[in-house]
This record gives C-alpha cells, sequence and structure tokens, in this order.
C-alpha cells in the first residue's frame, strides 16, 4: 500500500499523561487513512500533516516540559506551516504570560495573558460562582470558522479551568462563553486554532469539532 | 445562559458487573458497566461515576480494562473512584482514560495524599470523596462527622470541615454522600449538600437517597449542589436521563438538553 494518501496527526506528548481520551477521540472520528500518533519526538511532530497540542496539568510543568522535551521548536514550526489545534491548558500555553503558579511566560503566539477566575468570583447579579470553571457550558461563535462547521451556536462543551485567556488582538477571538463575565474559549489566527474546552469530552459536538480539524487545510 | 448542571449516573461496580451499590444487601446485577455506560451516554449523561467496590485488590486489572474500553467510546468525562491509594494508582486510571479520580478513606488516613495528588495530577483530576452521617441529636444545631467504612466508623472529624480543608489541599470536586440517605430513596440530606456547597469554592456533586427526579431539583435547588449523582434510579429503567433532565428544565435549572 502506498503512503503517499496516508495523513498523520501528531498528538504532541510532553510527559504529562493522559492523552488517551485525545487520542481516542480522534481516532474515532478518523478515516482509514489517517493515523493518529502520540509523541514526543520532534521530528514526528515535524513530520505529521497536522498537529495538535493538548493541554494538562498547570501551566509551570506545561512550558518546562515543553522545553525540557525539546519540543518547543517543532511547535513553533507546526504553527507557521500546517493545521494546528491546541485545547485547554494548551491555549493558555499559547498566551503571552499566565498568571499560574506566580506568573509563567508562555509561548508568545497569541498576545495577551491567561487569568485566575479567583476565588471570590462571583455571577453578574452577584450570587456566588464556583472554581474551577466545570461542566458543560455554551459557546458563542463570534467568527465563521471551518472548526465550528456543522456545530450549532451555542453548543455546549465540557470546561474544567480556573484560568481563561484575554488576547490583546479582539479579531482572534473565534468563540466565547459566560461565566461571570464573557471570555475567550477560542482563538483563531491563520492555521492555528484555539481552545479552552476539551472537546474529546464533549460528546458529538466535541467529536465534531475534531472531524473538522481533521479536514481542515488550514485556511481561515 | 450560562453553565449548566449536571447529571452523574453512577455504576457501583463489583467483579465487573454493575451492581446496586454497596448499602443494599441484595445486591442486584445491572450489567455490563461497558454497556451501561454507553447507554447513559446516549441519554445524555453529563459524566459517568465508575465506581469499583471490589473487595479484592486482584481484580483491580479489571478495573483498569474497563475504564479503557469505556474511555474508547464514551466521550464524555468519567471519574473513577474506589481503591485509590496511592498516586500510581491515580497515574494508571488517568492513564486508562479516566479524567478524574475519587479519592475517599485514603484521604481521611493521610490528608497529605490529597495535596501531594493534586500538585502531581492538578487540582481538576481530583475528588475527594466525603461520607457524612448527621451526628447533631433534634434540637441541636446541625452537625455532620465524617463516616469510613461504608458508615460503619466514626473518625469524630466534622464535615463542612473537612470538606473545607480538603478544597484547601487541592481537591478540585467535593463528592458528598450522606450515609443516612445512601439506599434510602428518601432523597438527599438537603442540610449538610448546602452547608458544605456554601462553605467551599469547588462544585459539590450530591449523593445518596435519590428516589425520584423531584430529589434530583432539591438537590440543586434547595441543596445548591453543582450537580446530582444517582445509581439505582437509572439502571432499572424506572427513568431515563433525558427525563429527569426535563423535569430540572421545568423546574428552572439550566441543564444541557
Amino acid at each position: 500500500m502506498s503512503d503517499m494518501k496516508k495523513s498523520t496527526v501528531a498528538v504532541i506528548d510532553y510527559g504529562m499523561g493522559n492523552l488517551h481520551s485525545v487520542a481516542k477521540a480522534l481516532e474515532h472520528v478518523a478515516d482509514e487513512n489517517t493515523s493518529i500518533l502520540v509523541t514526543s519526538d520532534p521530528a514526528v511532530i515535524d513530520a505529521a500533516d497536522r498537529v495538535l497540542l493538548p493541554g494538562v496539568g498547570a501551566i509551570r510543568d506545561c512550558i518546562g516540559e515543553m522545553h525540557n522535551a525539546g519540543l518547543v521548536p517543532s511547535i513553533r514550526k507546526a504553527m507557521a506551516e500546517k493545521p494546528f489545534l491546541a485545547i485547554c491548558v494548551g491555549i493558555q500555553s499559547l498566551m503571552s504570560h499566565s498568571e499560574e503558579n506566580g506568573g509563567v511566560d508562555c509561548l508568545n503566539h497569541f498576545q495577551g495573558n491567561a487569568l485566575f477566575f479567583g476565588e471570590k468570583h462571583t455571577d453578574h447579579d452577584g450570587s456566588k460562582l464556583k472554581v474551577p470553571h466545570m461542566g458543560w457550558n455554551q459557546v458563542k461563535h463570534t467568527i465563521n470558522h471551518p472548526l465550528w462547521a456543522n456545530i450549532p451556536d451555542n453548543a455546549r462543551f465540557y470546561f474544567v479551568h480556573s484560568f481563561y485567556v484575554v488576547p490583546e488582538n479582539k479579531s482572534e477571538v473565534a468563540g466565547t462563553c459566560d461565566y461571570g463575565l464573557e471570555f475567550c474559549v477560542a482563538l483563531a489566527r491563520d492555521n492555528v486554532f484555539a481552545v479552552q474546552f476539551h472537546p474529546e469530552k464533549s460528546h458529538k459536538d466535541g467529536l465534531q469539532l475534531y472531524k473538522n480539524f481533521l479536514n481542515w487545510d488550514g485556511k481561515p | 445562559m450560562g453553565l449548566a448542571k449536571r447529571i452523574i449516573p453512577c455504576l457501583d461496580v463489583d467483579n465487573g458487573r454493575v451492581v446496586k451499590g454497596v448499602q443494599f444487601v441484595d445486591i442486584r446485577d445491572a450489567g455490563d458497566p461497558v454497556e451501561v455506560a454507553k447507554r447513559y451516554n446516549e441519554q445524555g449523561a453529563d459524566e459517568i461515576t465508575f465506581l469499583d467496590i471490589t473487595a479484592s485488590s486482584d481484580d483491580r486489572e479489571t478495573t483498569v480494562h474497563m475504564v479503557e474500553a469505556i474511555a474508547s467510546q464514551v466521550f464524555i468525562p468519567l471519574t473513577v473512584g474506589g481503591g485509590i491509594r496511592t498516586c500510581e494508582d491515580i497515574r494508571r486510571m488517568l492513564n486508562a482514560g479516566a479524567d478524574k479520580v475519587g479519592i475517599n478513606t485514603a484521604a481521611v488516613f493521610n490528608p497529605e495524599f490529597v495535596r501531594e495528588a493534586a500538585q502531581r495530577f492538578g487540582s481538576q483530576c481530583i475528588v475527594v470523596a466525603i461520607d457524612a452521617k448527621k451526628v447533631s441529636a433534634e434540637g441541636e444545631p446541625d452537625k455532620w462527622e465524617i463516616f469510613t467504612h461504608g458508615g460503619r466508623k466514626p473518625t469524630g472529624l466534622d464535615a463542612v470541615e473537612w470538606a473545607k480543608k480538603m478544597v484547601e489541599y487541592g481537591a478540585g470536586e467535593i463528592l458528598l454522600t450522606s450515609m443516612d440517605r445512601d439506599g434510602t430513596k428518601n432523597g438527599f440530606d438537603l442540610g449538610v449538600t448546602r452547608a458544605i456547597s456554601e462553605a467551599v469554592h469547588v462544585p459539590v456533586i450530591a449523593s445518596g437517597g435519590v428516589g425520584n427526579l423531584d430529589h434530583l431539583v432539591d438537590g440543586v435547588i434547595e441543596g445548591k449542589a453543582d450537580a446530582v449523582l444517582a445509581a439505582s434510579i437509572f439502571h432499572f429503567g424506572e427513568y431515563s436521563i433525558q427525563e429527569a433532565k426535563q423535569r430540572m428544565t421545568d423546574a428552572g435549572i439550566e441543564m444541557r438538553l
């Protein structure tokens, strides 16, 4: 069988564990010519047709492990040239800086910061809101994008996070959510898309987003 | 418009089969965990909790395989509890595809374990399970205590204070079970649910005692729970998840439909 038509998706493994559900969800929607490779090998990432950057754990460890494993050049290269999707802490790692762990400099692909909701977070009417923001919330599309294809506006996705991103360039915001404040949950620029929620835990709409990613040519 | 309250069916799994629950003497078989999980996923469950109640540790391997099987087919969050005592136990379950782990007795005997686990794996995946029983007499101010061993052994720990301490140590969520109510079908203990939900900033899952759909509504509205967990009302087809969500929506609760 020829390898010519084979497509590969690199799921970046930087040693923080639990990429099982991301890989399984991608496999679930992938066709027989698409291989899902969970990898920490820069060469595999460089050779892949598309790249997914998951996020697990706290930001300091995340960024630290990316550097330790020598993955940052490959991540930057992928973001410069092919369809790239970051999820959860992955979106935060693409910002300039995060407030988590006393302040951590991140990859600065999107200018702006990841901020803490705060332990005394409140709703618009002043009532107490729990932090982390955990559960199913509605995602409003702020732009049309191939990754939103066949996903209804305001569909619910599964979130679990205590920090949220605030990009400087509002035109990069692709989706928002409301939790005491309206905040950015999806960012898009060129061939890079990033989401705060977990598509692999978001039932059919989450799987649809992964399917869209596998079909995406990297054009906005 | 905002965050939805969650319905979490719980699978109590003994020797590879879903059973009715620890508190029941006449354990009824409710099927294969993977099939049951798939059914709830299709019905629109917001998460699934898998509680391993197998007595012997030999069967842990079976649990790992089941978690793997569920996680490959069910794309909603999965919490695994029962017998989680070490960071190695947590790592195995997360690698098998669990999103969160429930720590119960081990937290009581070694609270530092919760801190260690939260630092290593992140608070988002650490659920501390609390089994509480009311210990105040009629007419006294309400007081609940933590019990272990299926509600048989008192610990002297105040439930509300313990919940606060666990959150301080890094718990990302509290699964609160009333041992007075578990298995009774008389509804949640709304007093302890509300007391703990108001005392901590992390989400609280109410558990123990659900006998009908109004109990789920009460858990959220009066108990201030962020999520409600039930087992037997769903297992034997008494109610579907959709029916439960519809009842909660009709009561004005925001749900994912």
